[in-house]
């Protein structure tokens, strides 16, 4: 009789034991705290930049920059500004990032299986390049491929000629230019619509090879599509075709394409660097397959290579996709240390030079970060897609 | 990624460095030191010997500094910075003192929120060659690939030198001076550009220094000094006045050896210097005899230029520009009245 009213009572005080609004309340204080931390970060920072009177704001960067950078793959002079120098840095980050990802992918893939070979040679040759690379310092390759290999090589004068066309020296290596007359993009439009119906055809053959079991053969279709459109196109438009080629003039080769040992250095030592972690993600995502997997596939009467590419890779893909992941987002982060061998990347152009003529830190610093944030948060999408196609789908 | 990461320390240290602005003649007090960046090796600059302690003319200037407040000119803390560091370490409140062969700028001056307390040295951009390449003049380096600091005022120099010379050239970039003129030693660069005092320092790096050659050119204005953040004025009048002082000293004969000899003297601006009479240091915050401890422990103006940089030191440069005003040079400093 006495019990309601104190169960009552108890039910009244004890709402704030109640495990729900307990967690609540935690809750609620913690993002408080965490913003009020927040607010008073960006309030200091704010009064210390006011007490300094430091410039501020991103008005720097519509104003002239006034130097100039080795590698651009859009036009640049001392007269654009600060944002296309911004541009020019991050598109040679992503120009060494993405071509280092794709070297080092053929290489790790090449490594790792060659590590498994029955050939006693090529596997020890393959253990051995995996130890010796991925034990020392990346900073170190980087700077033993610039200093100890390219800037070794002869100075311009004495160029080491192939074919009298391309000339390496200790300032890189100059190629011709193809440059191609009025008509030239129709040119380029074209391969690049024959390679994408080349994809769509491939895709379509492969629907009807597993609706009817027959398989199609395709690629004499794809070839004339990836060359012969182009070329198609380039004798109907009659495109003038000049060949730019470098000469020794003064003090250095003129015309032609030049490649920059900064350049060079940075992509051989990103890619064979991540080639060996690669390598080992390769050969365990492999073995990681059930031994029983190739002996059933051996025993439906599949071809060798067939049951590499039917049975063993889709399966080690599973395995290997996620830490390859992790080894791209490295090759990019990594790509910043071009810094040491004077490669125009972001760090260098935007962190490094843009910073010291205007003063902006802070700006520029979190811009730089988040655009690094942004190319790993892409690519990790990008790679979890993938893997998803990829994954086991359990029926 | 190295850079980044000395970077983003000093950034959140604007960001979490309290707002009160307290003297830094007080914090430096307190501390008992003096933080000094200075470059991390620049012979007749900045350098540390084989003993490891640090010469050069910018490192003798915050000695002095150090023996105006503690009368000690061991009480300084040396923080070697690259020029790409250097301004971000000042604003961060890293050092108290920027003594670094740098470049007084307008934009420097103002929107960086720094202030340059005076000229240390007058120098001017130039360009080094190899004898080899028979070049002459700085007009024949058209078509060349340069080597440069970056974030220095010598990197933008150089893209309005050629430019408006209608030149073209290739600029290789990189973060540190001893960079620099590996990858010119190596090849890598027709020309290496710098400061010419700079120039001569790092020639001696070289395996063969008489391989290379200074062209005539100088290209630009580089009045280098001392310098210290916005809004501390009590400091940049002490750091200004150490300067100034020194300068005065040697126009008036004060020198480490003849100070005994000066105190006694009877010229009424020696007597002012030397704190004999009036109580010029104490209007700044240090004491009256400031003047004295400088000379005593570091010398004048004349004698820190000649022990590093100047007859005395290996670089040998010439006085030039950086004489008396009453001996055809532009040093000048005002009265201590």
């Amino acid at each position: 009789m006495t019990d309601v009213p104190v169960r009552r009572a108890r039910a009244r005080a004890g709402w704030i034991f109640r495990p729900r609004v307990r967690s609540a309340i935690i809750q609620i204080l913690l993002v408080a705290l965490i913003g009020l931390a927040g607010w008073y970060i960006f309030q200091t920072t704010r009064q210390n930049i006011a007490a300094q009177r430091l410039v501020t704001g991103f008005d720097f960067f519509w104003v002239e920059s006034g130097f100039s950078i080795s590698q651009t793959l859009i036009p640049f002079s001392e007269n654009n500004t600060y944002a296309r120098a911004f541009l020019v840095g991050l598109l040679n980050t992503l120009f060494v990032s993405a071509l280092g990802v794709v070297l080092a992918t053929v290489i790790g893939f090449l490594v790792g299986i060659g590590r498994l070979s029955q050939n006693w040679i090529i596997s020890r040759l393959c253990g051995a390049y995996v130890e010796i690379i991925r034990n020392l310092p990346l900073l170190f390759q980087i700077l033993f491929w610039y200093l100890a290999v390219l800037t070794a090589l002869p100075v311009p004068r004495q160029s080491i000629s192939i074919f009298d066309e391309i000339f390496v020296n200790n300032r890189g290596i100059t190629v011709p230019k193809f440059v191609f007359g009025e008509g030239g993009g129709f040119v380029f439009g074209a391969a690049a619509i024959g390679i994408l119906l080349a994809f769509v055809v491939s895709w379509l053959a492969r629907r009807r090879t597993v609706a009817t079991g027959k398989p199609l053969r395709v690629w004499p279709l794809n070839l004339a599509l990836v060359v012969g459109l182009p070329l198609a196109c380039f004798l109907y438009f009659g495109v003038s075709v000049s060949i730019d080629q470098p000469v020794l003039k003064g003090f250095n080769f003129v015309g032609g394409l030049r490649i920059i040992p900064e350049f060079l250095a940075l992509l051989i030592a990103l890619a064979t660097y991540t080639a060996a972690f690669i390598a080992e993600i390769v050969r365990a995502g492999i073995l990681a397959v059930p031994r029983g997997q190739t002996e059933a596939a051996s025993a439906l009467g599949l071809r060798r290579s067939k049951v590499l590419r039917l049975v063993v890779v889709p399966q080690a893909l599973r395995v290997i996709v996620p830490p390859l992941t992790s080894q791209y987002l490295n090759l990019i982060k990594n790509s910043s240390l071009a810094v040491s061998i004077g490669y125009p990347d972001l760090v260098s152009v935007f962190a490094g030079t843009t910073l010291n003529n205007t003063g902006q830190a802070i700006e520029i610093l979190g811009i730089t970060m988040l655009v690094y944030l942004c190319i790993s948060l892409v690519i990790s999408f990008a790679m979890n897609i993938y893997n998803r196609r990829i994954a086991l789908k359990e029926r | 990624m190295k850079r980044l990461s000395f970077l983003f320390p000093l950034a959140m240290s604007v960001a979490f460095a309290g707002v009160a602005q307290a003297g830094t003649l007080d914090d430096v007090k307190a501390r008992g030191s003096i933080l000094c960046g200075v470059s991390g090796g620049l012979a007749g600059f900045s350098q540390p010997d084989d003993k490891g302690n640090w010469t050069g003319i910018d490192v003798d200037f915050c000695r002095a500094i150090a023996a105006a407040v503690f009368n000690d000119p061991t009480k300084v803390k040396f923080l070697p910075l690259t020029a790409k560091d250097r301004f971000t370490a000042l604003q961060s409140r890293e050092i108290d003192v920027l003594s670094r062969n740098t470049t007084w700028t307008s934009s420097r001056d103002t929107s960086l929120g720094l202030n340059f307390a005076g000229v240390v040295y007058y120098d001017a951009q130039g360009f080094m060659v190899r004898k080899a390449a028979k070049v002459s003049s700085a007009l024949e380096l058209s078509n060349t690939t340069v080597c440069v600091q970056s974030g220095t005022t010598t990197q933008l120099n150089l893209g309005d030198y050629f430019r408006s010379n209608n030149m073209k050239y290739e600029a290789v970039v990189f973060n540190t001076a001893d960079e620099v003129i590996k990858a010119y030693e190596s090849g890598r660069c027709d020309v290496f550009t710098t400061d010419v005092s700079q120039i001569y320092a790092e020639r001696l790096k070289l395996s063969k220094p008489d391989d290379h050659m200074i062209l005539p050119e100088l290209i630009s204005k580089e009045p280098l000094g001392p310098v210290v953040r916005h809004g501390d004025d009590q400091w940049f009048d002490i750091v200004k006045w150490v300067l100034f002082a020194m300068i005065n000293a040697e126009e008036y004969d004060v020198s480490q050896k003849t100070i005994d000899q000066r105190l006694k003297s009877d010229r009424p601006d020696v007597k002012r210097l030397l704190g004999i009479e009036g109580n010029y240091g104490e209007q700044l915050g240090l004491t009256n005899d400031w003047v004295v401890r400088v000379i005593r422990h570091v010398g004048n103006y004349g004698e820190i230029f000649d022990r590093n940089v100047g007859a005395n030191s290996r670089l040998k440069i010439e006085r030039g520009l950086n004489k008396l005003w009453s001996k055809g040079g532009i040093q000048y400093a005002p009265p201590v009245r």
